[in-house]
């Protein structure tokens, strides 16, 4: 599979502060790649090296086969960003700002490809194209959705997006999530940066986490939770349970129990068999959250 | 690029109003004068005020002569202050360099915008202003215009030395923009970058005030402003619209350079 970002021991020094060390990203066509970390951790100075805003330290990028920022003329054009908050002209209609946004750069559209094309990312991204309003007069969340459209606007196969759902409630949180994963499966990739867990746990096909400027995982969000060796049983008899295991036992938690074995239906017929009621038998999955939490104790 | 630029510029209010702020007082001077009768007397005061209650025609010059020392400096240190920190500060910077629009383009492009601002200004102040000397000052023949050296200029002398004096204060505003572009891709606020460039122009003319500066006079921004008048010498007395010129080239060029060399390798961070 083709990498779309690559990058290798890219490092940004403020003086003695290390924002970003040596981090070495592969994100693959195709992906939804969450980039987790906490705030200060190095997510957004990465995401601007990257679209060639801050300038590396020492150490290389390359997004969509080209070295950054010197191809920059050549990659920016395929990248849609949403860079932290969105930014619009306040005294300007959405509309107008995706205009004037469009007329800026390289390879501008016509007039009528232009107009039809800025009614469908507004209506892609929840927006009412007819809407006069200069953006001044809009919402948190309208602002958001307007920096998704202005991104969106040149149908770019990259997507880097800072935070997305920032300002956005639960519903439309839910419709930018549908709206990410249709254009997914269209074949757009996706680098998603995000504190939050849960959204990258619902979206993401890999994981790279970022702790104090430095990467400590990187990975299938299948494979991380996947946990290999570990069986999940879910029964009211805990404490027969524990007698009939012993050492075989890695955890309770309530009513269930973390069975060190390789085979699920092997485990359940003994069980059932020395009369342990199960309700619920099966792999064991780490949530997202103790995976993240393990790695950045590790390092 | 630079069309985006103007486009932005004249789509904004505060151009219009900053426009208005130029010809009001000029507009506020005829009214004045025209009720009062009461002129500068010959000499003194801002250049051309004396002659405008005999020949109207003049009032363009004496309009400029008002707003150049103070108001037309202040506005472009303001328009250019916001260049590049006003986009910083509305979150647009990051998205036109995403584009991708490159960062010595968007400069050059910025830098025009201004000049066109002024050039703009310049000529709204000049047109309001003719028509308020035809309405409001003295109707002395358009013929009999009186050159500064006591012989008679004719009406095409005069519309030729007018438009050089116009392009004259373009220029002698090109210091002042490079100089708040400059800052203005050195601080994030808009209303620094303008406030340091107008406290450079506060400082050049106290230093010309100054007798013991005197070294520093022919190096100073808004040493020679004013020499439009000498335009209207008969003949044109070149020497200090020769020096202005070359000030402000060099200070256009100077800080243009130092602009670009500062935002070509700044990490933009807002």
């Amino acid at each position: 599979m083709t990498s779309v970002i690559r990058t290798h021991a890219l490092t940004k020094r403020y003086g003695e502060l290390r924002a970003v060390e040596a981090i070495d990203l592969d994100v693959r066509e195709g992906d939804v790649y969450g980039f987790l970390g906490a705030n200060g951790s190095g997510k957004t100075t990465s995401v601007r090296m990257l679209l060639g805003l801050v300038l590396a330290t020492s150490g290389e990028a390359e997004v969509l086969g080209k070295p950054m920022p010197a191809a920059r003329h050549s990659v920016l054009p395929r990248v849609g960003a949403l860079v932290e908050a969105p930014g619009a002209y306040p005294h300007l209609s959405g509309r107008t700002n995706l205009e004037l946004l469009d007329a800026s750069g390289p390879g501008r559209m016509n007039r009528r490809e232009r107009d039809q094309r800025i009614a469908e990312v507004l209506d892609q991204a929840g927006l009412d194209p007819s809407d006069r309003r200069p953006v001044r007069a809009y919402s948190l969340g309208m602002q958001q959705r307007l920096g998704l459209a202005a991104a969106l606007l040149r149908r770019p196969p990259l997507l880097i997006l800072d935070e997305p759902t920032n300002g956005l409630d639960p519903q439309g949180i839910h419709e930018i999530r549908q709206l990410l994963l249709a254009l997914n499966a269209e074949g757009t990739t996706i680098f998603l940066s995000s504190h939050l867990l849960s959204e990258i746990e619902q979206m993401c096909t890999r994981v790279g986490v970022l702790d104090r400027g430095r990467l400590v995982v990187q990975e299938e969000l299948e494979t991380l939770l996947q946990s290999a060796g570990l069986v999940r049983v879910r029964t009211p008899d805990t404490v027969n349970c524990q007698y009939l295991l012993g050492t075989r036992i890695d955890h309770i938690d309530g009513d269930r129990v973390i069975v060190r074995s390789e085979d699920p239906a092997t485990l359940n017929a003994y069980l059932v068999n020395e009369g342990i009621r199960v309700v619920e038998i099966g792999p064991y999955r780490r949530d997202l959250e103790a995976v993240v939490l393990e790695a950045v104790a590790r390092s | 690029m630079i069309v985006v630029e103007l486009q932005k510029m004249l789509r904004r209010p505060r151009t219009w109003v900053i426009i208005g702020m130029l010809v009001a007082l000029p507009t506020l001077v005829a009214i004045l004068l025209a009720v009062t009768d009461l002129g500068p007397r010959p000499g003194t005061g801002p250049p051309f005020l004396s002659a405008v209650l005999n020949d109207g025609t003049l009032f363009p010059l004496a309009a400029l002569g008002v707003v150049l020392p103070l108001f037309l400096p202040i506005a472009v240190a303001v328009l250019g202050g916001d260049a590049i920190a006003g986009e910083a500060q509305t979150g647009t910077l990051r998205y036109l360099l995403v584009r991708p629009v490159g960062r010595a383009h968007l400069l050059l492009a910025k830098l025009l915008t201004v000049v066109a601002f002024v050039l703009l200004a310049v000529l709204v102040v000049a047109a309001v202003s003719y028509v308020e000397g035809r309405l409001l000052l003295g109707q002395a023949p358009a013929s009999g215009t009186v050159s500064f050296s006591g012989s008679t200029l004719t009406q095409q002398q005069l519309i030729g030395r007018t438009a050089l004096a116009l392009a004259y204060v373009v220029v002698s505003m090109l210091g002042v923009a490079a100089v708040a572009l400059f800052f203005s891709t050195a601080t994030s606020s808009s209303i620094g970058a303008a406030l340091g460039t107008i406290g450079l122009l506060i400082a050049s003319t106290v230093l010309l005030g100054l007798d013991a500066a005197e070294v520093l006079h022919p190096y100073l921004p808004t040493r020679y402003w004013l020499s439009f008048v000498d335009l209207f010498r008969d003949p044109i007395l070149w020497d200090n619209v020769g020096r202005g010129l070359a000030v402000q080239l060099a200070y256009l060029l100077m800080f243009t350079l130092a602009a670009w060399a500062n935002f070509s390798t700044k990490d933009i961070n807002d």
